[in-house]
């Protein structure tokens, strides 16, 4: 690419540097997810992650927001969002606060014009300034292209809004800008770098498929689990460490409700350095599973294995049973 | 950088490839998948089959299917000994030009194989230099345009392209002229090298086979499912089965996504006086915001009422099939499912996935022999008080009722009640009123009457239905 890069851009000069960089930002990634975010980048194309709850979709555009010192602009999706909550707004209430005001002076304008036509003529000479910048009010996804530095600007759970919002933000994926009826197009002075999520809960359009670069990502396989729990929970024991790891990803494997995720296996990890533990045992795994299970059928049926799940554990870290 | 656009040469086949794979790469992703490779290099592997994925494949289901792909061809390249550096070379504009100065391998086209200082195919094949002749086979499958093989009769005539163009007839030429030397060592050679020949036939037709699978098969799966939505529905295979399944879906969210958009669509230019002050009471009645007339547009209650007996079985297969994906789409609908008699199936169809629903009305109700009366009059004990003049009855069935009472009577006040009722019938329209088929008694007091035995009709007529409801 010969565009001329901003000097934040440096750091996404090769995928190590990316991998890096989230490292130092706290997020242990894999290499689909580096090479996602250098392509995003090098492309400029915003991003679609796919993926069950809570393995870090929406972590990872804060991680990437923090490496790069980007403000992180996020906007939630739920159904019924529409362009006045998401790009911008009038401010009605200021355009009549100001139009009260200006009535007096509203003469003044006008002038001695005493029929309607010249007086009118008048006013038109004047511009739609109550329909200006002024009295905009930028929603996430103008503010977004207005950072004057860039930004990261994460659409969080975009499977929840209506299919009609999708429809709306396909200009701003692709082209990374905004028409606004009143004022114009609104381009983007640096194009931001756009993160969208969802939990397929329902099937997204191929069209906004299309504009994106698809990331799907799962549950982390031991090692890089354990890698994102050693990241995030520094000072856990080494031994307790595999311990727990080996403990979840054999819950994952059970026929579970919700299967644990990354980030409450992370809570899991903070609960048991807090309570000094070093070696798992049944009744504390019991006492504390409903860190890691949030179903009650799940729990009852997690309960009936803890034995066996806390044996094999303890025999993968090493430990005599 | 301007020139990223144009594909170079192994990613234009691979993108062909990945279509082939049941991926659906517009132009689009094509360019940015060039740009991305532009950027990447061939180099590594891994990187590049992780990068081409966040560009090709946008579901888990095409992320396997691209895996598969990119395996199967990129390994075909891995063969050639030096893949990296030939796919290299083709990035530049005219690398497939007869002259290529490919410092590992000097295999060439056309038939002039003898001088220009390469090693000719008898060399090759004496030598046993496998990567070169790898190399040679792969030069001469493209430029005798394999990627265009689409059928497996062509088989043997691009097997053939190939080994001409890789010099066949001159080693055979060669083999000929040992022969007539008649000399011991002659004949020894001429044997070595037919030895030699007879390899090169099996390794290149075994290539060629690859080739079909990689280019082919997306093209006969295409053909199948065109051949699938026109089969009658009674005769389809069991093997079809699961491909229909999809095909059903497929339609079945197609038609759902074109009707559950917006049910209220403005009506530009009409001021709604009314809504507009209410609105705007907060500013002193000063119309900041205007409120424009609405048209409301009615959702369509379907109840449809789906024959399950022995005469209709192997069709009502798919029809509860496409009901069951029509209840996925449509929130209003109800659903029966009758042979003796008539049951309420919108339940079982909500709650258990399309197997176990499909099976579990068969098993209560199905293979019976058909009642209409009968039905119908449990349909007016039960159900008849929700029929309202916005309801669409849809009769699936052939209206053969055993010679039963027909019960013309409740169909007339169900016709009253509801706003229109619309029969399908598998029939051919000539088997209608044949025999016990009561379907020109019913007929007065239904909307329509139409033929529907393939997917095809299935779909058009669910169409119309949907149409009209909005």
């Amino acid at each position: 690419m010969n565009d001329v890069l901003p000097a934040w851009q440096s750091p996404l000069e090769s995928i190590d540097a990316v991998d890096q960089g989230l490292t130092a930002a706290g997020y242990i990634a894999n290499r689909q997810i580096t090479t996602a975010i250098y392509m995003a980048h090098h492309l400029q194309k915003p991003i679609l992650v796919e993926g069950p709850a809570g393995v870090g979709k929406t972590e990872l555009a804060k991680s990437v927001a923090a490496w790069m010192k980007l403000p992180l602009i996020r906007m939630q999706c739920y159904e019924g969002l529409d362009e006045s909550k998401a790009l911008y707004e009038w401010k009605y209430g200021k355009q009549l606060l100001y139009t009260q005001i200006l009535k007096d002076k509203i003469s003044s304008v006008i002038g001695e014009s005493d029929n309607l036509a010249t007086s009118l003529n008048k006013l038109h000479a004047f511009g739609d300034i109550f329909f200006s910048k002024q009295f905009l009010e930028p929603r996430p996804l103008l503010r977004a292209l207005e950072e004057p530095g860039g930004a990261v600007l994460l659409i969080d759970e975009i499977d929840k809004s209506d299919q009609e919002f999708e429809a709306f933000l396909l200009e701003i994926l692709s082209d990374f800008q905004v028409t606004i009826p009143e004022i114009g197009t609104v381009g983007a002075i640096v194009p931001p770098i756009v993160l969208l999520t969802s939990n397929s809960t329902r099937d997204l359009g191929d069209a906004l498929k299309r504009r994106c670069l698809h990331l799907h990502i799962g549950f982390p396989d031991e090692k890089l689990e354990a890698k994102i729990i050693a990241s995030r929970v520094p000072g856990i024991d080494a031994s307790l460490l595999r311990q727990l790891v080996s403990f979840v990803q054999q819950l994952r494997a059970l026929d579970l409700k919700k299967v644990p995720s990354v980030s409450e296996t992370i809570d899991w990890a903070k609960v048991l350095v807090l309570l000094h533990t070093s070696v798992l045992s049944v009744d504390l795994v019991r006492d504390t599973l409903n860190v890691l299970l949030k179903f009650e059928a799940d729990i009852e049926a997690a309960n009936k294995q803890i034995a066996g799940l806390t044996h094999k554990a303890r025999s993968d870290a090493g430990l005599a049973a | 950088m301007s020139g990223s656009a144009s594909a170079s040469e192994p990613l234009r086949r691979f993108l062909q490839v990945a279509r082939g794979a049941g991926l659906r790469v517009s132009a689009a992703e094509g360019i940015d998948a060039a740009r991305a490779v532009k950027m990447i290099g061939y180099a590594d592997r891994e990187i590049l089959k992780d990068s081409l994925g966040l560009i090709l494949a946008k579901t888990p289901e095409e992320k396997s299917a691209y895996h598969e792909a990119f395996e199967l061809y990129f390994k075909r390249d891995d063969i050639g000994g030096n893949p990296d550096q030939d796919q290299d070379q083709d990035d530049s504009p005219q690398g497939d030009g007869p002259n290529q100065s490919n410092p590992g391998s000097q295999a060439q086209g056309g038939e002039g194989m003898g001088g220009s200082g390469g090693q000719t195919l008898g060399q090759m094949l004496e030598q046993e230099d496998r990567a070169s002749l790898a190399t040679a086979m792969e030069q001469a499958a493209r430029e005798a345009g394999i990627e265009n093989i689409r059928f497996f009769t062509q088989k043997n005539l691009y097997a053939r392209r190939i080994l001409d163009r890789m010099g066949l007839r001159q080693v055979e030429r060669d083999i000929e002229a040992l022969r007539q030397t008649g000399t011991p060592e002659g004949l020894g050679r001429a044997q070595f090298l037919e030895g030699r020949v007879d390899q090169l036939r099996d390794s290149v037709r075994d290539f060629v086979e690859r080739n079909l699978i990689l280019f082919a098969k997306g093209e006969t799966e295409k053909f199948r499912e065109e051949l699938l939505k026109s089969a009658r529905l009674s005769n389809l295979e069991r093997r079809d089965l699961d491909r229909m399944r999809v095909l059903v879906r497929q339609m079945a969210k197609k038609l759902a996504a074109r009707y559950a958009k917006t049910r209220r669509r403005r009506l530009r230019g009409q001021l709604d006086i009314r809504r507009t002050m209410r609105r705007n009471m907060g500013w002193g009645g000063i119309p900041f915001i205007t409120v424009w007339k609405q048209k409301r547009i009615e959702k369509p209650r379907v109840m449809v009422l789906c024959d399950v007996s022995g005469s209709v079985a192997a069709m009502s297969q798919f029809l509860l099939m496409f009901l069951y994906a029509l209840n996925e789409a449509l929130s209003d609908i109800r659903s029966f499912a009758f042979a003796g008699s008539l049951i309420e199936v919108s339940e079982i169809l909500e709650k258990e996935p399309v197997e176990q629903a499909i099976t579990r009305i068969m098993e209560t109700i199905g293979f019976g022999s058909s009642n209409f009366g009968n039905s119908f009059a449990d349909f007016e004990d039960g159900w008849m008080q929700h029929v309202t003049n916005k309801t669409t009855i849809i009769i699936l069935g052939d209206a053969r009722g055993n010679r039963t009472d027909p019960r013309t009577d409740i169909v007339a006040r169900m016709s009253q009640r509801a706003k229109r009722i619309i029969w399908l019938n598998p029939e051919y329209k000539s088997a209608w009123g044949t025999g016990d088929s009561d379907m020109y008694r019913y007929a007065p007091f239904c909307n329509l009457v139409t033929v529907c035995n393939t997917l095809r009709h299935l779909e058009r007529a669910i169409t119309d239905i949907l149409e009209d409801a909005v």
